[in-house]
């Protein structure tokens, strides 16, 4: 195991199902949101639209209910996040206080700005994501432990594998998410390709 | 067996192996917009860090821009003046070139990059924009990418990524009148579904594809996104070159002769390798128009709305909630679907091809007393442009506005918003709940041409009568 402190090997703690297939970026942070120059706030905004009418009144919608309140774990259908790249939505739903996700499937942009951010984004099928989301429902409080060396999902009721790209579980792993460091690193090389390449002076 | 250029193009910009499935990536032309960029600029000043190539970066403002009264400032919306002068501010301080307010050339930045011909052949592209598809039009290797990949290309000039799959659709037949690019792309979304291109490039090839003009093959792949795939890309060809000959930025005398060259020898070998083929004949295809709340719900629009019934199972969930948003019955016919607003606008189809070939609908006619019509040029090049063509003047005389450059419409971060349960016919790239600006609004995605039908008839109506 790595001992890099930017190193995530595990996420602990209770979960919150939002059922449903599809959820596209634009219904995780309307894009009116998006009219900002920081991260900040962004996490009072998730799922906008979906939790408040226009009148800003609370609708009904896992996010606003009081039993799911701090939970670390999200728990998705199939092709969440799929649409814009914007950081913007993984960026909310880490800021409301989402540490992982278990989904079906994942569009691919999201899947890749959640890495960039250390969020674990795993799959599992079909019917585990169903009896993991009524779990949930039934039983709010319970702990989960999402192992991801092990790659499962584990609590006092039940344990499950789940997957995650190779890529995104060795960069989460190795604390090496945050690319950048990573990438400042090959200077010589980079600038051979630069130097090889033709550019727009 | 040979290559794609896919494969090529990935291998010639290769700098490093970072693990076992992620490679650097060298990134040849950054585009950068005002909406995905401040807090990447605001990472590279707390690291101290400058951008490293700045000159192969290209940054503009399109989504938060008015298309009216433009170019009065301070912009009455407090936010969106205090994005455009963050991107004025990190711009300068970086040292980045910057197509403003100011500049002749500003516009949605999928369609400056290649009018000016920044946009070429065989090279990276990025951009903190998920349709930068569309840039692969001319056989470049384009992703959108998140805004901490941004802060990435602009310190390191590279990106960590995964290498994708490649999956040819390869479009044979010939194209019947009334149908367009857009037609064809949707078609691919509604057989292939939302989902068909996860870890897949798409390579759009056959003679449907290489008949198409420079413009349509950028409606094409700038689509590729909605149909799930990462990238999409046509091999560069004759038509390629023609169009880059000349462009501001395209290489010049006898440089240009070597690009071509080069560009050539990027394309995919006659024999190369794909991950996976699908074949689609466009001879008999009707326009298409969506009827739901995602970019694969799209039919003819001389069809019916899918029966619950006939839907695959794992439809039937997401086209309950389409019905239930968009308020109509299944079976019922989508022609004739009265609608309240018409937008020809957006990366897809911004460009001055999809005003000729909506104004050619438009000319002579009315729009719909009770249409609000929008036609928003995708840059001031291409605004100038259909004026010089007199374009303008048959849009505004059949009662469409004609506005300013810039997103417009297509997402609403600026004031053209739907209101309330308003039913748009639109011709840019996202059906989805509340993208236009209002959390019941509905939008209807088609091409140009069938827009300007829609416009003309106050309802969704068959572009092949009109024409
Ligand atoms: S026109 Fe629409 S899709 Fe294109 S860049 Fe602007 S907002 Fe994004």
């Amino acid at each position: 195991m790595s001992n890099n402190p930017a190193a995530i090997t595990a996420v602990q703690g209770t979960a919150i199902p939002l059922p449903g297939n599809d959820v596209d970026t634009d219904r995780i942070i309307p894009a009116r949101y998006l009219r900002s120059v920081t991260f900040e706030g962004l996490g009072a905004e998730v799922f906008k639209d979906e939790r408040f009418n226009d009148e800003g009144s609370p609708k009904s919608h896992p996010f606003n209910e009081e039993k799911y309140a701090g939970a670390a774990i999200l728990i998705v259908g199939r092709n969440f996040g799929c649409g814009s790249s914007r950081e913007h939505a993984p960026q909310a739903i880490m800021r409301f206080g989402i540490k992982a996700i278990i989904g079906e499937s994942f569009g691919e942009i999201f899947a890749g700005n959640c890495t960039s951010i250390g969020i674990p984004a795993c799959t599992a099928d079909e019917q585990t994501i169903d009896e993991l989301q009524k779990l949930v429902q039934n039983n709010p409080q319970l702990n989960f432990d999402l192992d991801l060396e092990a790659q499962t999902l584990s609590s006092e009721e039940k344990s499950v594998a789940v997957d995650i790209s190779p890529a995104a579980k060795t960069a989460l792993l190795a604390g090496t998410w945050n690319t950048l460091d990573e990438l400042l690193q090959n200077e010589a090389v980079i600038e051979e390709v630069h130097q090889r390449l033709p550019s727009f002076v | 067996m040979g290559k794609n250029l896919f494969n090529k193009v990935w291998d010639l910009h290769k700098v490093a192996s970072l693990s076992e499935t992620r490679d650097q990536l060298f990134i040849g032309l950054h585009l950068v917009h005002e909406v995905t960029s401040p807090q990447a600029f605001q990472a590279l000043r707390e690291r101290g860090l400058p951008v490293k190539y700045p000159q192969r970066t290209v940054s503009t403002v399109d989504h938060i821009v008015p298309t009216q009264n433009q170019l009065i400032r301070p912009y009455r919306d407090d936010l969106a003046e205090q994005m455009l002068q963050a991107i004025e501010q990190n711009t300068s301080d970086f040292g980045l070139r910057f197509y403003g307010l100011d500049s002749d050339s500003q516009g949605i930045v999928h369609i400056i990059g290649p009018e000016n011909g920044f946009t070429q052949p065989g090279i990276t592209i990025a951009c903190g924009d998920s349709h930068t598809s569309t840039h692969g039009a001319f056989g470049a290797l384009a992703f959108g990418i998140g805004t901490s990949q941004v802060r990435d290309v602009l310190a390191t000039q590279t990106l960590a990524f995964e290498r994708l799959q490649v999956k040819k659709i390869d479009v044979a037949g010939s194209c019947p009148d009334g149908i367009f690019a857009k037609d064809i792309i949707l078609r691919i979304i509604a057989d292939l579904g939302v989902m068909g291109g996860l870890g897949y490039a798409y390579e759009f090839a056959g003679p449907v594809i290489h008949g198409l003009s420079m413009e349509e093959r950028m409606t094409v792949c700038n689509m590729s996104i909605e149909g799930g795939a990462r990238a999409g890309y046509v091999n560069p060809d004759q038509t390629t070159f023609d169009y880059l000959e000349g462009r501001p930025f395209s290489p010049k005398g006898e440089k240009f002769t070597e690009a071509v060259a080069h560009w050539q020898a990027m394309a995919s070998d006659p024999d190369a390798d794909y991950d996976d083929v699908y074949q689609l004949d466009a001879t008999s295809m009707s326009p298409m128009v969506t009827w739901g709340i995602t970019p694969g719900q799209g039919i003819g629009v001389d069809q019916n709305m899918p029966r619950l019934s006939e839907v695959d199972e794992t439809e039937v969930e997401i086209t309950q909630k389409a019905y239930e948003h968009m308020g109509f019955d299944e079976g019922q016919k989508i022609e004739g679907q009265k609608i309240d607003v018409a937008f020809i606008g957006s990366c897809t189809n911004g460009r001055i091809s999809d005003f000729r070939a909506a104004a050619e609908v438009v000319k002579g006619r009315k729009v719909a007393s009770h249409v609000k019509a929008l036609a928003v040029p995708g840059s001031r090049k291409v605004k100038l442009q259909a004026e010089e063509e007199g374009l303008d003047r048959i849009f505004t005389e059949a009662g469409f506005e004609w506005r300013e450059a810039g997103c417009s419409m297509c997402l609403a971060m600026n004031p053209d918003k739907l209101v309330g349960r308003q039913l748009s016919a639109s011709s840019s790239n996202r059906n989805f709940i509340g993208r236009q600006g209002s959390s019941t609004g509905r939008t209807m995605l088609m091409s140009p041409a069938m827009v300007a039908a829609a416009a003309v008839e106050g309802a969704v109506a068959d572009v092949r009568n009109l024409i």
